[in-house]
């Protein structure tokens, strides 16, 4: 009984967590133009995303800047958590990492309007370059608490190991370490990647006037009003998401299987 | 030898923490002691404190981020709690609380501009229910409202991680032990939860304190938050000296939230 009762209550919890997004997807399908009817059904408002250029060239430009800053970022950050780990005095550890943490923790406008700042000190044009250079900056302190845990794990004596059979220090990085902490690069980068998709305040602030991206664009159509297209948007990505979830979910599902008969 | 290489290929994070950790939060703080022409003041902050509006702004800045925390909490704890309680499918459970994590923000909060608008589907609701049509869109309660949807799954997954890794066993010692369900609760699961519930409040308070983009698109421009106000002073008023003044304050709230919260050892 009490099953059903808690069944029942995430059933609902579950029915208005994703009733905007369903709400979203439904009027995509609406031949009329606003929300406060569903006409026919029509593929017009996808039609016409695919046929916005401007549009297009903004989702390829998101895309572009996650993979590179993510990629970036990730190299950056793996090369300072193995430095970082590896440093002897208590104190040079906490304030590194009292530093590292600062970011994220950070509120997005603080984050935007100091980079702003800085960004105009060094008379840095806005576009392009300024976004990519800010999401690299708050992408990297989330790579870098991702691989600190592996490398705890990574106990001395591998290394010492790998020294002793006469690996040279290129070697022990390349043959020991990073394949031991490949997880963690892995989970840090898709976190970077996400946190760079989904940015909206630190971009706001660096972007100049030639230059948007996704959630810009978005906050931007959404301040004129209500425009199907972004309906039809929402579509997409809720589609694209899904199929990464359930793919997500059959790999977490087989690795714990994995795990069980190991 | 190995040290030295090392420190080679850390250079760029060292570097990055030099550039964008130290210099900008210094440059705010520089900032916020200038004037609209560039010159020395101290005017920002005595502004800050003596102006009745930016006080107000910030009291009412403070109480929209307790009440947006208040409520996650109390709506995320038993949603964590009973997810946890579906041993065989809480994994899958789980993944349905971080997917609207992955969708655009941007997104979420703009299909609420059509649930609470004045031709929307919760007024068509109404209307067609004979309870006729309000205003719900530019208010506080749907501010408050979307914020707290916007961010439930941040103190969701933190509480439901303190959650799992609960020995059950002390829950049944508590019971035979003879305490209430209220006792076992409150003396037992919520500090064996703390943890979590303390990560939660810091990813939701800060944010809540500096959110700007669901106050001007749901709560008009009559919600004004220090995010709000730095976003205009930077961005509309052009006046920075001002701007960084509220973010050196809102930097010191941050860290006053940071101690608060910060894990005993």
């Amino acid at each position: 009984m009490s099953k059903f009762k808690n069944g029942f209550f995430l059933f609902f919890i579950f029915l208005i967590l994703y009733l905007p997004i369903f709400y979203l997807v439904y009027y995509s399908f609406s031949s009329g133009n606003n929300i406060a009817k569903f006409e026919n059904f029509s593929w017009q408002h996808y039609l016409n995303l695919f046929a916005d250029r401007r549009l297009i060239g903004i989702v390829l430009n998101t895309i572009l800047i996650a993979l590179i800053s993510a990629t970036i970022a990730t190299t950056i950050g793996t090369f300072g958590a193995i430095y970082l780990n590896d440093l002897t005095r208590p104190w040079a550890k906490n304030l590194t990492l009292t530093l590292n943490n600062i970011l994220i923790v950070s509120p997005d406008v603080i984050i935007g309007a100091s980079f702003l700042i800085l960004y105009s000190a060094i008379k840095l044009h806005l576009g392009f370059w300024s976004v990519l250079i800010s999401h690299i900056a708050f992408s990297v302190p989330i790579v870098v608490l991702m691989v600190l845990p592996k490398l705890k794990e990574l106990t001395h004596s591998y290394i010492d190991a790998a020294y002793d059979l006469g690996a040279s220090s290129q070697q022990v990085l390349t043959r020991v370490i990073l394949p031991f902490i490949s997880s963690g690069i892995f989970s840090g980068f898709f976190m970077a990647l996400t946190y760079s998709l989904d940015d909206f305040a630190v971009t706001f602030f660096v972007t100049g006037n030639g230059f948007s991206t996704l959630s810009v664009e978005i906050y931007a159509m959404a301040r004129r009003g209500i425009s199907l297209e972004i309906n039809a948007l929402t579509g997409i990505i809720f589609f694209v998401i899904s199929i990464a979830m359930v793919f997500y979910y059959f790999v977490l599902q087989r690795n714990k299987k994995q795990k069980r008969i190991n | 030898m190995a040290k030295f290489k090392h420190f080679l290929v850390a250079a760029p994070y060292y570097l990055w923490i030099g550039l964008f950790v130290i210099l900008p939060i210094g440059l705010i703080f520089i900032y916020s002691f200038h004037d609209l022409n560039g010159h020395f003041t101290l005017n920002n902050y005595l502004n800050f404190f003596k102006n009745q509006t930016y006080l107000l702004m910030a009291f009412n800045s403070l109480c929209f981020a307790i009440i947006i925390t208040f409520i996650s909490l109390i709506v995320a704890y038993p949603i964590a709690w009973i997810i946890s309680k579906f041993q065989n499918s809480r994994d899958f459970l789980i993944l349905l609380v971080i997917m609207p994590m992955w969708i655009n923000l941007l997104l979420k909060t703009y299909a609420f501009i059509g649930i609470f608008s004045r031709n929307g589907t919760l007024n068509n609701l109404l209307a067609s229910l004979g309870l006729g049509r309000h205003q719900f869109l530019f208010t506080d309660i749907a501010f408050i409202l979307v914020a707290v949807y916007d961010q439930l799954p941040f103190m969701i997954l933190p509480i439901y991680n303190s959650v799992i890794t609960i020995n059950h066993s002390l829950i049944n010692a508590s019971f035979d032990l003879g305490a209430s369900k209220t006792q076992t609760f409150w003396r037992i699961i919520v500090p064996l939860t703390l943890p979590g519930i303390k990560s939660g409040v810091q990813a939701i308070f800060i944010p809540s304190l500096s959110l700007f983009m669901i106050t001007r698109l749901i709560g008009g421009n009559r919600v004004i938050t220090l995010g709000t106000a730095i976003e205009e002073h930077f961005l509309s008023t052009m006046n920075w000296g001002m701007g960084s003044t509220i973010g050196v304050i809102l930097i010191i709230a941050m860290i006053l939230i940071m101690l608060l919260t910060k894990e005993s050892k």
